[in-house]
């Protein structure tokens, strides 16, 4: 016989209150990843390199400058995502732990930010 | 109270290792790895978005031979990392289990890897 209350099973949620959510994010950025990272390869080969004025160029292109701010954030959430994995599965002591979770949601979210605006400001004109 | 260190089950050193277990683990480190890829690549676009200056640094170190070794290292651990990402989506659709179908699928990741690496580099090479 479970333990559960009906309520309980029907939400399935667990004790950290969001279920399977973690999962689902991790696989659907994955699968977001394929496409968008193979875009970023030919991103960093085409422009890699160019000066200002020739990036200007090519992201003032709103398709290219779209794509690039889908990737950082498909692919910083995702890193998000798998850092925490790495940390809960190594990490053991509960300061060091979340000391280390709070990091990876700053430098994952920090890195994104930075460069998101940086392709706007670039895509609007430099 | 005081805490006694709790017993871990004795793993990794007792085993023989199997390609699929050294998968496992270089796509951990492929994907802890591609962090410091993101980092430089938001170093450049940052740098893009400062100044000439900036810009010219960064076109500078990674136009280097060392700068160039560090981004095959990083083309090489994104198609690895994404090879092994699409065999767990097979594993997901509960295809794949089979012992032949697991080491088969372990030298995919290896192969497609190194030979995708190679296909970028030599286009950018030739074009």
């Amino acid at each position: 016989m479970s333990m559960r209350t009906p309520l309980g099973t029907v939400l399935g949620l667990g004790s950290a209150k969001d279920g399977t959510t973690h999962f689902w994010h991790q696989r659907l950025t994955a699968l977001a990843n394929v496409p968008l990272s193979l875009f970023l390869v030919w991103f960093i080969t085409r422009v890699g390199g160019l000066d200002r004025a020739e990036m200007i160029v090519v992201l003032g292109n709103p398709v290219v400058a779209g794509l690039m701010i889908l990737s950082i954030f498909s692919i910083a959430w995702h890193m998000r995502l798998g850092l925490q994995v790495v940390i809960e599965d190594y990490v053991h002591g509960e300061a060091t732990k979340i000391l280390s979770l709070v990091i990876v949601n700053f430098f994952s979210i920090g890195v994104a930010v930075l460069s998101v605006v940086s392709v706007l400001k670039l895509s609007f004109g430099g | 109270m005081a805490q006694r260190s709790r017993p871990l089950s004795p793993h990794l050193e007792i085993y023989k290792p199997q390609i699929t277990m050294v998968m496992s683990i270089v796509h951990r480190i492929t994907g802890v790895g591609l962090v410091l890829g993101f980092a430089l690549l938001t170093w450049w676009l940052v740098a893009a978005a400062w100044s000439e200056g900036a810009l010219e640094l960064v076109n500078t170190t990674m136009g280097s031979l060392p700068g160039q070794v560090i981004l095959f290292g990083f083309t090489w651990a994104l198609f690895h990392h994404m090879l092994g990402g699409i065999r767990h989506f097979i594993w997901d659709f509960g295809r794949g289990f089979s012992e032949k179908s697991r080491f088969g699928l372990a030298w995919f990741t290896i192969i497609g890897g190194v030979v995708l690496t190679g296909l970028v580099w030599a286009l950018v090479a030739w074009l």
